[in-house]
């Protein structure tokens, strides 16, 4: 199974950071070099696809702009695991096909750090520390919805089913 | 018949997903009464999604589409995004279509689309405006908004309700803002954690529409899903002189023994005027702790400090005073019938004469869209409800939050000042 690295953030990280409302009529190529980049300048340069951002409580509050969302899955992030979410942005994040991972214990994972997850049995085993932590799995129907790739893939599988029966 | 008492927000639920009761936890799917979108998460981004499925929105009668976020417009992609919004609207036979007439969470009220006991979504972090009037309403980004236009379907997850009781009465120049400033410091951002926040007590019984809009808005500030005031009396009139039918309002209100997953008490005279320091509305205190700030720009703005009420609040302290110098007062007015009645009723002309720039009626500063922005190292004191960095300007501006109130009486002194110095005077 394919794993990656930990990029550590703080807690209450918002839609701002996430992504720029002066940017938010640029094409999301431009607005996801910006991504996070208030805080950390190199992170939309130098993250890599399979990486997973490890941050506080409150990840993602905020705007509803789905480009915060959007402009992760942009960036190739695998999932975003953090303590809680804001809720928005949790229900944009599957919408467009991006995992994330409620996990008390995410303090324990650190910046560097290589990691592998499993969302429905809520595991993540930290190569690194070779530690398992545990985060709440994530429900069946959202699941489905992500293996789709988000809902509008999702949608359209089911319109079509729909129309077949 | 339930046996179980139920809150409000569980009732509204149980009615929109069709189950006979409904338990906090429990996914639900709910048809939704309304959809609001704007011009930034709204055609331009949903049209594209809808085309894709080849299907229309699901019924043109249940959407309300408002422009406010680029507006008014500066440049070709801004106008681009308007003229694109408004073919869309054509193109799906949306009547309910409101065009450069002020921020969408005040219009949508007062043009008459809301009425107790509906599930609405919104495009719009700060969707749990419409609470207010008794709706389940909350913002969804604009992929899960294409889905509800697609299909007239969401999925929720039954919430628990954060009762928070205000009991009392509000002392002078304690404002609706300062209650949500000091909720936000003592729960902190993410105290709502996602479920629905119900206000009640005597002291919010009390509170004008206007006023309880402000408490349902910032429910986005607390975190909280949906931001609930029960329908009385007062909510039933308001609406009437709206246009809206306020129906079986009385229906709409959590039952004796519901069961609250917290509740919190306040005693409302005890509340002093709050003041948010950069960069999160959690940084509240009372506002004399803040009183050697000064700031260059005083922004009275958006959808939560910029209605009707708030002008009058400002201009009540402002009424033949000049703002200090070299301090800038900038208002918006929240939408443009606030702002017609501002004008005919002399508010607006009190806030000129004391030497505000009077902004087009949008969202403005505060969604930090636009090309008027605060400059590196700016101090700004502003009636909006977030300050997160850089979100009104460079990442170097330093943003206060704070009511009508207290900006006015900053604007006399030259600094952040507790308006009740001058309001005994007023």
């Amino acid at each position: 199974m394919a794993h990656g690295r930990v990029w550590a953030f703080g807690e209450n990280v918002d839609t701002d950071q996430l992504a720029p409302g002066a940017l938010m009529k640029s094409p999301l190529d431009e607005l996801a070099r910006h991504c996070l980049a208030g805080v950390r300048p190199e992170f939309p340069q130098e993250v890599a696809p399979g990486d997973f951002i490890v941050a506080g409580k409150n990840f993602g509050m905020g705007s509803s702009r789905e480009q915060a969302a959007q402009a992760l899955v942009h960036l190739g992030v695998k999932a975003v695991i953090a303590p809680s979410f804001a809720g928005i942005f949790q229900r944009n994040a599957y919408n467009l096909g991006l995992l994330v991972l409620e996990c008390p214990e995410a303090f324990r994972l650190h910046e560097g750090d290589q990691l592998e997850v499993d969302p429905r049995s809520g595991t993540i085993s930290n190569q690194t520390t070779e530690e398992t932590l545990s985060c709440v799995p994530v429900p069946e129907f959202l699941m489905a919805m992500l293996e789709d790739g988000g809902l509008v893939p999702h949608l359209e599988r089911k319109l079509k089913q729909q129309k077949a029966t | 018949m339930n046996s179980r008492p139920q809150t409000l927000a569980e009732k509204i639920l149980s009615r929109a997903s069709g189950a006979s009761v409904v338990q906090p936890g429990a996914i639900v799917t709910g048809q939704v009464d309304l959809a609001m979108i704007h011009d930034s998460g709204g055609p331009r981004r949903v049209s594209p999604i809808l085309q894709r499925l080849g299907v229309p929105v699901w019924d043109p009668e249940r959407v309300v589409v408002i422009t406010d976020h680029y507006v008014p417009t500066f440049d070709a992609d801004s106008e681009q995004i308007l003229a694109l919004t408004r073919d869309w609207v054509r193109e799906q036979g949306i009547s309910r279509f409101y065009d450069q007439q002020g921020i969408c969470h005040v219009v949508l009220p007062e043009r008459g689309h809301l009425r107790p006991g509906m599930l609405v979504v919104g495009g719009d972090s700060h969707s749990p405006t419409g609470g207010a009037f008794g709706c389940y309403m909350f913002g969804i980004g604009a992929t899960e908004m294409a889905g509800v236009l697609a299909t007239g379907e969401i999925w929720l997850r039954v919430p628990e309700t954060l009762r928070i009781e205000w009991d009392g009465t509000f002392g002078p120049g304690v404002l609706a803002k300062d209650v949500m400033l000091f909720l936000c410091g003592q729960l902190g951002m993410d105290g709502g954690r996602y479920q629905a926040v119900e206000y009640a007590g005597s002291a919010v019984a009390r509170l004008s529409m206007q006023e309880r809009m402000t408490l349902s808005n910032m429910t986005a500030e607390l975190g909280g899903q949906a931001g609930l005031v029960p329908p009385d009396e007062t909510t039933a009139q308001w609406l009437q002189a709206h246009g809206s039918d306020p129906g079986d309002w009385a229906l709409w209100h959590s039952d004796p023994g519901a069961t609250f997953a917290e509740q919190h008490h306040f005693d409302a005279p005890a509340l002093s005027p709050q003041v948010a320091a950069p960069h999160s509305p959690a940084n509240a205190a009372p506002v004399a702790e803040f009183h050697d700030v000064v700031p260059e720009v005083l922004y009275l703005g958006a959808c939560t400090g910029a209605k009707l009420e708030d002008l009058r609040a400002a201009a009540r302290l402002l009424k033949g005073q000049r703002v200090r110098s070299p301090m800038q007062l900038w208002v918006a007015p929240a939408s443009v019938r606030d702002r017609q009645q501002a004008t005919e009723e002399g508010t607006l002309r009190i806030l000129e004469d004391a030497g505000a720039s009077i902004l087009p009626s949008a969202c403005g500063l505060c969604a930090g869209y636009g090309p008027q922005r605060l400059g590196p190292g700016q101090v700004c004191l502003s009636s909006t409800a977030r300050n997160f960095k850089g979100r009104m300007g460079d990442p170097t501006s330093q943003v206060y939050l704070c009511s009508p109130y207290t900006l006015a009486a900053s604007a006399r002194a030259g600094r952040i000042m507790d308006p009740r110095e001058f309001l005994e005077e007023a």
